[in-house]
């Protein structure tokens, strides 16, 4: 893991500054872990060696924090930066586990229509210029907070349960987020068991809808549930299929030929007697 | 002996039904919000018919109707005039027929003409276009 460098470092006038990539996690419907993707995303990049900072960018529901376990450390969040009142260095929270993640906390009593478009845009520029990585939690919904969330973005991971609304909603959003972002899907909660058996959306069918590159299927885990009680994201631990996939993602989202997702079935004892006898798929 | 072989083959898997239901949803949602791909498709269609029927272009009528695991477009298209058949195909014979009541057949079975040109079937209120490959049936 490198340094992180100093907020007020100079940068040689001369080398121009290679900008790091924001991007933005979205999904248009509520509840299906953009929060806890970004986290996890987050931690897994930073783990890399990556400099990352975390953006939760939505203002009056704050959540980016406690996900990351983050939330006795917060002093000051985006509004203040955006308002002037401290300066960003300020506001930038250091991780608990890696020193080269921070975290922008979303203001809590204000409203998301209290955030100006263009001072948003010029903040995640200015982060450009100091980490690799700018990840955007995007609120849910397809107004003035999903604006202001997409505004610095220069690309888009969507993230979907496999349900008609989730995927209905990442539709319509891949729509707004329109031709400057290429969007990447995230499948999340995907439950295997229940596919198999032909009652949930396969990661087939729900592509076959939003046709997007697949950047990472997650299965859904109690241990996700068990990490994010704790502040601990799951992307922290090595082990794991979960932590795995999350490890995966990142290493596809740095460009890394990493080999197609696939989701395990675990199967159970009376699966197998149901597949011996007669293989019923209803 | 029948219920048993009827639960064991199962309805459709509820996946089945969500995908189909959600293929739906997208088409009708992906049309209401690109009302200029709508205007599009009338002026071609308008462009179409007129080789054949003179049109009144400012009442062409379109929308889509869900059926039951289908989208149906429904397009009505008033007739001005239409050429007297001349034995010739596709030349346009000189001599029109003016055709008084320029309104299509807003009631079914009333004497003004519509597009429906389907030889053989009693006239339809509208013509109809599936835009819809047949859904996957279920067994």
């Amino acid at each position: 893991m490198h340094e992180l460098q100093p907020m007020d470092a100079q940068t040689p006038a001369a080398a121009p500054v290679k900008l790091g990539r924001a991007i933005v996690v979205t999904s248009g419907k509520g509840g299906v872990g953009k929060t806890t993707t970004t986290a996890n995303l987050g931690t897994a990049l930073a783990k890399r060696g990556a400099r990352v900072a975390l953006v939760d960018a939505d203002v009056g529901l704050r959540n980016l924090d406690i996900v990351m376990g983050l939330e006795s450390r917060v002093k000051y969040h985006v509004l203040d930066v955006l308002d002037e009142q401290v300066t960003l260095e300020e506001a930038l929270v250091p991780d608990k586990h890696s020193e080269n993640l921070v975290l922008l906390a979303a203001a809590q009593s204000r409203e998301k229509d209290d955030v100006d478009t263009e001072k948003m845009r010029a903040l995640v520029q200015r982060l450009r210029e100091k980490f690799d990585y700018v990840l955007i939690d995007c609120p849910a919904g397809i107004e003035m907070g999903f604006k202001n969330a997409v505004v610095g973005a220069d690309e888009a991971i969507v993230v979907c349960t496999p349900e008609v609304s989730a995927v209905r909603d990442v539709d319509r959003v891949v729509g707004l987020l329109g031709n400057r972002f290429k969007p990447q899907l995230i499948i999340n909660r995907l439950r295997p068991q229940l596919v198999r058996k032909g009652k949930m959306l396969s990661v087939d069918d729900v592509n076959a809808i939003l046709r997007l590159p697949l950047l990472g299927v997650i299965a859904d885990e109690p241990e996700i549930i068990v990490t994010t009680n704790k502040g601990e994201p799951l992307a922290l631990r090595d082990d794991g299929t979960t932590a795995a996939a999350y490890h995966a993602i990142a290493a596809r989202i740095a460009g890394e030929d990493v080999p197609a997702p696939t989701v395990e079935v675990k199967e159970s004892f009376f699966d197998k007697l149901g597949a011996m006898f007669g293989g019923r798929r209803a | 002996m029948i219920e048993w072989l009827k639960k064991f083959l199962g309805t459709p898997p509820s996946s089945s039904t969500a995908k189909e239901r959600l293929r739906l949803v997208l088409m009708t949602d992906h049309l209401a919000l690109a009302p200029e791909i709508i205007e599009n498709m009338k002026r071609d269609l308008v462009d179409v018919i007129s080789r054949y029927v003179e049109v009144d272009r400012e009442k062409l009528e379109i929308e889509f109707e869900r059926e039951d695991r289908a989208l149906a477009l429904m397009a009505s298209i008033p007739i001005i005039s239409v050429n007297r058949p001349s034995g010739g195909d596709g030349e346009k014979p000189a001599v029109k027929e003016r055709v008084e009541d320029a309104q299509t057949a807003a009631v079914p079975g009333s004497a003004a003409p519509s597009v429906n040109a389907t030889p053989g079937e009693p006239p339809k209120r509208r013509r109809r276009k599936k835009t819809s490959s047949k859904p996957a049936t279920a067994h």
